[in-house]
């Protein structure tokens, strides 16, 4: 049993490090995303859609798609992430694209009309004003992550998804728990973590 | 001098405002009051002609910076909520780089005469304050730098009458403190009567009416005297 209990504490750890690695970058980029979409309203529509369809590739087909590609492909933990990366850019494009579009136009106005430039509103009002909205994005995305990276396993990437398919080819549910346990609960962490973020931003905004 | 024309919402409007006059915009409700206003600190553009203001027609680049010296206050006071009273006050300030201590004092000061108590206020963010308080907090916003040119948008039409009142005083004893230039926009003649020495009226766009106070009162032009019927202000002899 204390194998098992070794082998859940290894496979976590490296389901949260493939989870955080793919948030880490999702959030850098995806914010920067939004903001470009909000800048430019045309492509950014083109952006969000091409976003949006990479959300509705299932899951194990979108790992199956990157293993033949060089460089992001193949076999391993590399692979994970940039599946994982693919899937939490939209929750996180799209909060924050809602989260600027949903400033009040008088205050931007205002900003505007007090002599901020345009980079100086995006950061001292749209920005701040847009932050629960965006931290929203990041909970969905993570929450979906965590989930998306038990499937992992399935191109040799590794976390709690190596229990669930070790389970699931030896018919042990106990295995199977083993790994889908720990993953529910990383989930409904992330969920309250980010959810108490999402809050502590609005209530300090007064929404 | 502000010259537009070919546009929908005003045209053919040409105006001089000499530096210290305080002028009041009137007119009805989409006469193109508020589009004249937004036209002089560019948050609008004028299809054809400019807008001059010093001598330096305003377009283009440096449109922020110019801003800075132009002090806005809207009908609605739109704080930022996420910023404290004393930050909101201090933004332009900040924008031009005041140091700490000038930016404090200058708050302090200016809130202090719009009766806004700074040791009470200065921590607190917008939500928790009156629509009167917001809109003195507004006030004190975009005139802690003491920019030399003011535009006003109805400022004081949300408010209950009596803070109104009071609120019309504060602000003509800050314009009579300052060397300050006005353009007052609103639909109330008796409050243009009570922040300017001359009138202009607008209707559909365009000038009507362009008077020292003193003759606009007692003007026989019959869309003047329906503003002033209306306000109640009987013709001087």
């Amino acid at each position: 049993m204390s194998d098992l209990t070794a082998e859940i504490v290894h496979a976590t750890a490296q389901h949260l490090l493939i989870v955080g690695a793919a948030m880490l970058v999702a959030t850098s980029a995806g914010i920067p995303i939004g903001i470009a979409c909000i800048r430019n309203p045309r492509s950014g529509r083109v952006v969000l859609r091409v976003i949006d369809m990479i959300q509705t590739i299932p899951s194990l087909a979108l790992f199956g798609f990157l293993i033949p590609l060089p460089l992001i492909g193949g076999i391993g933990i590399r692979t994970a992430i940039v599946a994982l990366i693919l899937y939490s850019l939209l929750p996180v494009v799209r909060n924050t694209v809602t989260g600027i579009a949903g400033v009040d136009p008088l205050i931007r106005e205002a900003a505007t009309a007090l002599g901020m430039t345009e980079r100086q509103r995006l950061v001292r009002i749209d920005l701040p004003l847009a932050l629960p909205s965006i931290f929203g994005g990041i909970r969905i995305a993570t929450v979906i992550a965590i989930g998306v990276a038990t499937i992992a396993a399935a191109v040799g990437g590794g976390g709690l998804g190596t229990l669930i398919f070790r389970g699931v080819a030896m018919v042990d549910s106990t295995r199977i728990l083993a790994g889908a346990l720990p993953a529910a609960a990383l989930a409904v962490a992330a969920d309250l973590l980010f959810g108490a973020l999402e809050r502590l931003a609005a209530r300090r905004l007064g929404v | 001098m502000i010259g537009s024309n070919g546009d929908d919402i005003v045209r053919d409007i040409s105006l001089r405002i000499d530096p210290g006059q305080s002028v009041a915009v009137i007119g009805r409700s989409g006469a193109g009051k508020t589009t004249l206003l937004r036209l002089l600190n560019g948050l609008a553009e004028p299809r054809s002609g400019t807008v001059v203001i010093d001598g330096i027609p305003l377009r283009g680049s440096g449109l922020a910076e110019r801003r800075r010296s132009i002090g806005t206050i809207l009908q609605a006071p739109a704080l930022f909520p996420h910023r404290t009273v004393f930050e909101n006050v201090a933004t332009v300030p900040r924008l031009l780089g005041w140091p700490d201590e000038r930016i404090r004092r200058a708050s302090e000061e200016l809130l202090e005469r719009l009766d806004i108590p700074f040791a009470r206020f200065a921590g607190r963010f917008p939500r928790s304050l009156s629509g009167g308080e917001q809109q003195r907090v507004g006030i004190a916003r975009a005139m802690v730098a003491a920019p030399p040119l003011l535009l006003c948008d109805e400022p004081f039409s949300a408010l209950d009458p009596i803070v109104r009142r009071d609120l019309q005083d504060a602000f003509v004893a800050l314009r009579d403190g300052g060397n300050v230039t006005l353009l007052f926009v609103t639909h109330d003649v008796a409050e243009a009567l009570r922040v300017a020495q001359r009138i202009v009226l607008i209707e559909d766009g365009a000038i009507v009416a362009d008077l020292p106070a003193g003759d606009f009162v007692r003007s026989a032009h019959p869309l003047i005297r329906r503003f002033l019927d209306a306000a109640r202000i009987p013709e001087a002899s």
